[in-house]
Order: structure tokens, then C-alpha cells, then sequence
């Protein structure tokens, strides 16, 4: 794949409002990389929360404000594995039959997931600069599923020297995010999350990276108020612009 | 036997139901051992990931093939079936396929029905119905023969009784059963399950079976199964009767190769059961054993509503493996009964609104986080997880909505607030300049943040806006970028 | 309107998709059971045995007398034999041994003696109908002669199987021998006897039907139990 001089970040609207630091991270990770970065200031949301929560009308309304956001021809650039299959794969649906059916599918064909364009449009080689550490993943369900891009973040983390990436318990399951689904079915998502952050804190990890901001806020979210436990979790892109030194 | 209470619509209840099943740590063990168990045995089944694919996708094409075809197949099994001396009913409800098997097992004053495994005979009631008639029905899968025991319900359409342990069983064995001194020898326990049920198929009038597939072109019913129970219920009394969904007939003989081979390496990793049994007829002249007659139950119970409907229709490719429930973390937390459904898991979640009513399953299409476990694994490639956010549609619809196929129960999880908070986050996120301004003054009023936020702080701390939004921070630095 | 005629109307009403029937015997042609007789058999005895199958080796010539060895060593009280010529067979040999199982002949039509049927008989000997090698399997064609009940009912299931007739999949079973153009009242295909793991997922055998199943298998001319047998088989 040829390496494109220009991308977009849709950066999200998890990120946006709760982790911006992320998005930023991103950012500056991609520019050390010599790509420039557009971050169209009129983005909001890719209509997920809607289009899940079984509001298809309010997600193309607020997805239809979003269509003029990406005249060049460069890759858009996200950072979150859910909202990047939303575009990707659900775009298309949700549009289908619609006047912009067609410019929707062309945008579609452009997204492309954080890690995977690190890893397969850029080909990174990272160079490692901080301490031996241990590092658990966890790739959102959404990643592994519709973009197929579960790899990615395990092979980024694996280019790191001085990183050893541990295996969780039941790595490939959900965390009990799912959007609305924690909040209409707390004792569930309760469940999945709790068992989630055992998980991770029994795998032996120092910390753990996953490309999603849902899940992120999730397991840290529950990590917080469990209090006990030290374990946090980072979003992928702080984390490898910090492994390379990028980050003050 | 016990006679199970009848509790009228139990999947209302399904977030109590959900709640009682998470605090059940002896069940929540059971449910987690085996649910790891039945995925390892799947994944062994299918070493070959190109075979597995072409096979689902083979799998898929098949079953859609004879969706299309479907009221001209199920014409056509019924002419091969009554040519082969086979009965055909049609049943549009629960209650009309009660009064069919009550009517053929009346007529020949029979008191004893042994039932091989059937989920239709289950989602039809026929057991409390035919006991309400003075008509014992006496379930033979070891599984279903202990949850009947125990006064429940299948938690599982494969593993019926895989929330109990051994411990559980050889109490109710001891308990229930004349003269049985307490074990948990797993063979012992078989032993006495069998020495009990063979007097049963000796004595019974009639045998009740399920259909997997029920084949148009030769007028054949087949039955999978290792116990050899169907069998049984299926030779020995001088009744058949058999009973399945009008979505189970496939088009030729040859359909049932694929769609078999990824049933049993799906539901249990098994590369094929003990028995396939392939039945096309009553006991013909001069055969000396099977039974005199043979009745099939054609059910439709809702089933129509799903085929009304091209993306719906998809849910009645469904082969009843199992596989997703196998592989949801949902079910395997909460397990089969919370569900209060016949059909757990996600093929229950996308399967009872069309039997029930989106009003008595208000909350099932949205227990799933969308996680797609069991779409990745589903052997005929039903998409789970776009079937469930349609039913979220649906169920969101006002009930005064006109559309094409309307769904029993449109509208039955529509709210005002819902509604207007929907439209209410569509005025911020379809306007830039609203959303600038939502994004400053959430992140200005950060300290402002509820310390209890709907469900969300049950399990997790708040959700705090960052000081300054993405948005802000990258205006921040471009502005930096040009003073330098 | 009737259930039926309601029904149909009903699906009839729903939009109509033409799709053509996909082709199946495409698929099996692409993932083949390799077509090597002492191959198809290794695996098909694999498959068998690692369902609690007892297979006993022999020929077109000396299966009685491996029938009777086995009755020898096994002792069953009594044997279920069909009113057929390798029925008659089996009892001939049986009959020169020392000790011979009550016999009996399934030679009328079973209402008159369930009951023994289910308490009196250990054992029934049945022919097969033809093997498939890769999931380990025996396809039983019950008829007149030879009753459906025979391979269900007694705790030993005996099946003389002619190893020539192995195919290497369901498939080419089905299609090679064109069973749609008749099928008989009850077809089976078995796979070991009978099973269950609905207790706790602890497999047990002998759950409703046979709790062993012994295979007597013809080998032809060429394949000697040997070369079955090897190192790696």
C-alpha cells in the first residue's frame, strides 16, 4: 500500500469529551511519521449510539452532517476500532437507498482503524526507548469482528523491544460495553466488566492498551471504583507515541 | 412427574430473572466450565478454517434456497409424506397444535406419551396441556428428563440440564425416584435413567419426536441425536407424532450432508452423533416393527411474521446448534432460564419477538452488547447482530407507525424520554456549531458532573469530561503553530 | 380459512427472492476424503473405536467363526438373529460351540413380544448397508427381514459390515448409491452406541440404546488386518 502523505482523524466523540489527550496523542504520533494530519473541526459523532440503540433516523441525521467533512482523497484515519466499523461497514446500511448512497460507500472505503494504518499502511517500525514493562491488549469486539484488525495492535505492541505483551483470560471476549447496553442492562454489563478487569489484573500486566475509547472507559471506569487495584489502561496511541519517545 | 408451574410470560421479567442468575455463583461456575468446554470442542471440530468457511457459506446458501421456496416445499413434504403414509397438520398456533396431538392421542385412549427431544413441544406447552387432559408426557432425554424432574425448564436447547451439577442430580434422583440410593457416578446415574425410561417406551401409546430437517423431495424426517431416545420414541409405540416450525423442511436429501455436518461440530464439536435417523413413513406391509401411524405437526407460531420481512427471514436459517449461545457473554453469565423464553440466548433474543411479541420481550433485543460472538459463529451465517438492532428498531417504532411488515408489539419499548433525549443528542451532534458549544460548556461545567448516572455508575466511577475537548486542543495548537 | 390455507397465503404474501440451489457436491469435491481403501479404512476404525466401537477384523469366509469366538469370550444369554441367510449362518457356527446363547429369530411382527424384546434379549446381529470412513459411521437399512428394533433395543448391538462397501464421505454415500430415488421407512446412520454427556458433560455410554456395538469386518481380498494395524494407523 502506498504511503499517503495526508490523512484525516474523525477523531471520535469518546475521545473528543473524555479522553482528548488520545486523540492528540494520535496526532502528534502520525506528524513524527512525517503524515499530515487534518482534523476537521466541524466533526461530532459517527451516529453509533443512535444507530445501536435502534434510532437508525437520528444516526443518518447527525452521520449525514458528516459527509462534507472529507473532500480530499486521504485515508480517514480513526481512532477507535467500533466507530471505525460504524463507518466502514454500517455507513453504507444506513444509507442505503438514500440520495448520498453512493458518496457514503466511497467514504466508507477510506476508513481505515488507528493500529491497522500504523501497522499495514505505514509499516512503523517503532524504536523503543522506555523500561521493560508487560503490557495486556484488548481489542474491542468490533475490531476483532467487522474490521477483522485484531492483529493489528498485538503486532504493534510486539515491534516494541522492550515490551512483553501477556495474554489475558478469555482475550477475545467482550468487556460489556456495547453503548447503551451498560447503561440498560447495568447488572450484566456489570458482570462482563468485573470479569473483564480480573482478567487483566490476573494476567500480570503493568498496564494494558486497547484501541477503543469505549472499552477503554469502560474497564478504567471500573478499575477506578474498584479503588484496590493500580491497573489502568491506555489508549494504544499514548501509549506507542510514549514507548517512542514522543511524548513529553 | 412434577407439573411445571405455568408462568405467563417469565421473559418479561427478564432483567429480575438476569439479576437472580448473576448473584447464583454455583450456577454462574457451571455455566462458565462448560460454556469454555463446548467452544474448545467446537474449535477442535473445525481444524480446517477453509472448510469451515466454504461449509457456512455452503451452509447459508442452502438454507436460504429453501426459504425461498418455502410454501412451495412445505406442499411438496406434504404430498411425499402422505404418499409415504404420513399425516400432515398445519398449526397456525400453540393452541392449535395442542388440540391436533391431544385429538390423535385421545382417539386411541392413550395415557402415556414418551418425548424425544423436541424445543417446539417446549415453546407449544404440550406437556402442561396434555397432563391438564389426564395424559402423561414423559420427557426421555436424560437432560430433559431431569430438568421435568426438577419441576424446570431446559436451560440450554442442547445441553438442557448444563446449569446443574452431579451433586444436583443424584439429590433429585434420590429424592424423586423409588429405591434409588444417593450417587454421583455419572454412569450410575445414566444407568438408573435408563432402566426407568425403557419400562416407559415399553408401556407408552404414543412417541413424540422434533424434526431437524424435513425433506421435500423423498418426504423424510431426520432426527440427530446421541442417546438413541429418539430412536425409541420413534420405533416402539404403535404412534409417531411428530412436530416441527415450518422452517425446518429443506428442499433434497442431499441439503441435509452439510447442514448436518455443521450442526453436531457446531452444537457440541462431535464430527457426527451416535444416530441419524431419517424417517419416511409408518410401518409399511410385511415390516414387522415402527409404528402403525405417523403424524407431522407443521407449527407456524410466529414464524410467518419473521418470513414477511427479507432481513428478518434470515433468523429462520437458524439449525438449532446452539453455537451462540455457546459463545455469548451474556448467556453464559445469566444462563437459559433468565431469558423465560423457550430459545435462549441470541438466537432467543432474535426468535421470540416473532413467537411472542416484542411486548412480552421488551428487553431482549437489547441484552447483547453487539459483540458479534455468535454471528462469527453461527453455522449458517445469520447476521445475530444486525437482526438485533432491527428489533431494537421495531421495538423503539411507535405503535402508530405505518410500515411495510409490522411486528407484533411495534413500539413496545418506546418511550417519550427515550425518544426526545434521542432527538434531543441529534440537535447537538447533526449541528456543528451546537456541538462546539455543548463540547465548551460540558467541559467548562466539568466539575458540575452527577456523582449517579443512570446505570453507567453502578459499576463504573462517573463519566468527567476532559478539561479542554479534542477539538479545543487541536484549534490550541494550531494557533501555536502559527505565532511560531 | 384453514391453518394450511392460511399459512401458505401468508407466506406466499412475502416478497419473493430467486436463488438458485447451491452445489453441494462441489463443495465435497473440493475437500475430498482422500480415496485410498487402506486409508479410508485406518480412519474409519479410528473414528469407531474412538466412540467405544469394538471392531473385529475378518473376511467374506471366516466371519461365523469370528462370531462365535467372540460369543465364546463375551458370553451373551442370548442373540437376536434376523430370518436371513447370514442370520442362519451365524447360528450354524454358533451352534458347534460349547456354549451357545439362547437364539431366537426375528420372525414375527414384534407387538406379541415387546416385552421379551426389552428384558430377554442382550444381543442382535444385523448386516450393514455400507460404512462412511470419515466420521466413523455404519448405515443401517432396516427391512422386513431385518427389523429397525434390532439395532436399538439390545444391549449389544452385533453388525457385519463389508469393508468394500466404505465410502469417504456422507456425501458421496448418499449420491453414489442414489438414495432419494427410494428411501425405506427408517434409515440410520450409527456411530457407536448409544451416548449422552447431559450430565455435567461427562460422556456415558449405554444411554437408551446399545451400550456396545461390535463390528465384524469383512476385509477384501489384499488388506490383511495387519496393514490396519500399523504403526500410525
Amino acid at each position: 500500500m502506498s504511503r499517503p502523505s495526508d490523512v484525516y482523524l474523525f477523531g471520535t466523540c469518546l475521545v473528543d469529551l473524555f479522553m482528548p489527550d488520545a486523540g492528540m496523542d494520535a496526532i502528534t504520533l502520525l506528524e513524527t511519521l512525517g503524515i499530515r494530519v487534518h482534523f476537521p473541526q466541524a466533526q461530532s459523532c459517527c451516529g453509533q449510539p443512535a444507530y445501536t440503540s435502534g434510532h437508525p433516523r437520528e444516526a443518518r441525521d447527525v452521520a449525514r452532517s458528516q459527509l462534507d467533512l472529507f473532500p480530499g482523497d486521504w485515508p480517514i484515519v480513526v481512532p477507535s476500532g467500533s466507530c471505525g466499523g460504524m463507518l466502514k461497514h454500517h455507513w453504507p446500511t444506513l444509507f442505503a437507498g438514500e440520495p448520498e448512497q453512493e458518496r457514503v460507500v466511497a467514504i466508507a472505503a477510506r476508513v481505515v482503524e488507528f493500529s491497522d494504518f500504523l501497522l499495514n499502511h505505514l509499516d512503523w517500525q517503532p524504536v523503543d526507548t522506555g523500561p521493560a514493562t508487560r503490557v495486556a491488549v484488548h481489542t474491542s469486539c468490533s475490531a476483532r469482528r467487522e474490521m477483522n484488525v485484531h492483529t493489528t495492535s498485538w503486532a504493534l505492541v510486539d515491534r516494541l523491544a522492550n515490551v512483553t505483551r501477556v495474554v489475558h483470560d478469555h482475550e477475545s471476549e467482550c468487556c460489556g460495553f456495547g453503548g447503551t447496553f451498560s447503561i440498560k442492562h447495568p447488572d450484566i454489563a456489570g458482570a462482563m466488566v468485573t470479569d473483564k478487569a480480573r482478567a487483566l489484573e490476573d494476567s500480570g500486566a503493568i498496564e494494558f492498551v486497547t484501541a477503543d475509547a469505549g472499552c477503554l472507559m469502560n474497564i478504567n471506569g471500573k478499575l477506578a471504583l474498584d479503588k484496590a487495584t493500580p491497573l489502568r489502561g491506555k489508549h494504544l496511541a499514548s501509549f506507542l507515541l510514549e514507548r517512542t519517545g514522543g511524548k513529553s | 412427574m412434577n407439573s411445571q408451574p405455568v408462568t405467563l410470560y417469565p421473559s418479561r421479567q427478564f432483567k429480575d430473572n438476569a439479576r437472580a442468575a448473576l448473584a447464583d455463583t454455583e450456577l454462574r461456575g457451571s455455566l462458565r466450565s462448560a460454556m469454555d468446554f463446548l467452544m474448545a470442542k467446537r474449535s477442535s471440530a473445525f481444524p480446517d478454517t477453509d472448510e469451515l468457511d466454504a461449509l457456512r457459506t455452503l451452509g447459508e446458501a442452502i438454507r436460504q434456497r429453501c426459504l425461498s421456496r418455502l410454501p412451495e416445499l412445505l406442499e411438496q413434504l406434504e404430498e411425499r409424506l402422505t404418499a409415504n403414509g404420513v399425516t400432515v397438520h398445519w398449526a397456525e398456533t400453540p393452541a392449535q397444535a395442542n388440540a391436533i396431538i391431544h385429538g390423535l392421542v385421545a382417539a386411541r385412549n392413550g395415557t402415556l406419551m414418551v418425548k424425544g427431544k423436541s424445543m417446539v413441544s417446549e415453546e407449544i406447552e404440550l406437556n402442561h396441556h396434555l397432563e391438564a387432559h389426564g395424559i402423561q408426557a414423559l420427557e426421555s432425554d436424560m437432560g430433559e428428563y431431569i430438568v421435568q424432574m426438577a419441576g424446570e425448564k431446559p436451560t440450554h436447547i442442547i445441553m438442557p440440564a448444563i446449569h446443574k451439577t452431579k451433586a444436583q442430580i443424584a439429590r433429585l434422583f434420590h429424592e424423586k425416584l423409588p429405591d434409588t440410593p444417593y450417587t454421583e457416578d455419572v454412569d450410575a446415574l445414566i444407568r438408573i435413567g435408563r432402566n426407568a425410561l425403557r419400562e416407559a417406551y415399553l408401556q407408552a401409546d404414543v412417541g413424540l419426536s422434533g424434526v431437524n430437517f424435513a425433506v421435500a423431495e423423498t418426504g423424510t424426517l431426520c432426527l440427530v441425536e446421541n442417546e438413541g431416545n429418539g430412536r425409541m420414541c420413534t420405533t416402539v409405540p404403535d404412534l409417531h407424532i411428530a412436530i416441527t416450525g415450518i422452517e425446518k423442511v429443506v428442499e433434497k436429501l442431499e441439503d441435509v450432508v452439510p447442514l448436518y455436518s455443521l450442526l453436531t461440530r457446531s452444537a457440541i464439536g462431535q464430527p457426527i452423533t451416535t444416530y441419524f435417523n431419517m424417517i419416511s413413513g409408518p410401518r409399511r406391509p410385511g415390516e414387522k416393527d415402527g409404528p402403525r401411524e405417523v403424524h407431522l405437526v407443521l407449527l407456524d407460531n410466529g414464524r410467518s411474521q419473521a418470513y414477511a420481512d427479507q432481513q428478518l427471514r434470515k433468523t429462520l436459517q437458524c439449525i438449532r446448534c446452539g453455537a451462540c449461545m455457546n459463545h455469548c457473554p451474556v448467556y453464559s453469565r445469566i444462563g437459559g432460564h433468565a431469558y423465560g423464553t423457550t430459545y435462549p440466548g441470541p438466537i432467543g433474543e432474535i426468535i421470540s419477538p416473532h413467537l411472542l411479541g416484542l411486548e412480552n420481550t421488551r428487553d431482549l433485543p437489547t441484552a447483547s452488547s453487539l459483540c458479534g460472538a455468535c454471528g462469527e459463529v453461527c453455522p449458517v451465517r445469520i447476521p445475530i447482530p444486525e437482526m438485533l438492532m432491527r428489533l431494537r428498531e421495531e421495538s423503539q417504532r411507535p405503535a402508530g407507525e405505518a410500515v411495510d411488515h409490522p411486528l407484533r408489539g411495534q413500539g413496545a419499548a418506546a418511550s417519550t424520554t427515550e425518544a426526545l433525549a434521542w432527538r434531543a443528542w441529534r440537535r447537538v451532534y447533526a449541528s456543528p456549531g451546537t456541538y462546539r458549544l455543548f463540547g465548551w460548556s460540558a467541559t467548562r461545567l466539568r466539575a458540575l458532573t452527577p456523582p449517579t448516572q443512570a446505570g453507567w455508575t453502578q459499576n463504573h466511577v462517573p463519566m468527567t469530561p476532559a478539561p479542554k475537548t479534542l477539538h479545543e486542543l487541536v484549534r490550541e495548537r494550531e494557533a501555536r503553530r502559527k505565532e511560531s | 380459512m384453514s391453518a394450511r390455507e392460511s399459512i401458505l397465503a401468508k407466506l406466499r404474501a412475502a416478497p419473493k427472492t430467486a436463488l438458485a440451489h447451491p452445489d453441494i457436491a462441489a463443495h465435497y469435491q473440493r475437500f475430498p476424503f482422500p480415496d485410498d481403501p487402506v486409508g479410508k479404512l485406518r480412519h474409519w476404525a479410528r473414528m469407531m473405536r474412538s466412540v467405544k466401537t469394538e471392531i473385529l477384523w475378518t473376511d467374506a469366509t471366516h466371519w461365523p467363526e469370528a462370531l462365535a469366538e467372540w460369543a465364546d469370550h463375551r458370553r451373551p444369554a442370548s442373540l437376536l438373529l434376523s430370518d436371513t441367510p447370514h442370520g442362519h449362518q451365524a447360528a450354524a457356527a454358533l451352534a458347534t460351540r460349547p456354549t451357545v446363547p439362547a437364539l431366537r429369530y426375528f420372525d414375527s411382527e414384534l407387538d406379541g413380544w415387546k416385552e421379551q424384546l426389552f428384558h430377554d434379549v442382550e444381543a442382535a446381529f444385523t448386516r450393514v448397508r455400507c460404512g462412511i470412513a470419515a466420521t466413523g459411521t455404519l448405515v443401517l437399512w432396516p427391512d422386513a427381514q431385518e427389523p429397525r428394533t434390532m439395532s436399538l433395543v439390545p444391549p449389544i448391538h452385533i453388525a457385519l459390515f463389508d469393508t468394500t462397501t466404505l465410502h469417504g464421505d456422507f456425501h458421496s454415500a448418499m449420491h453414489q448409491e442414489n438414495w432419494a430415488a427410494g428411501m425405506p421407512t427408517n434409515a440410520v446412520l450409527v456411530s457407536g452406541p448409544s451416548k449422552t454427556a447431559d450430565i455435567q458433560l461427562t460422556l456415558a455410554y449405554g444411554a437408551h440404546g446399545p451400550r456396545d456395538l461390535v463390528v465384524l469386518a469383512m476385509l477384501p481380498d489384499g488388506i490383511s488386518p495387519a496393514m490396519l494395524e500399523e504403526e500410525g494407523a
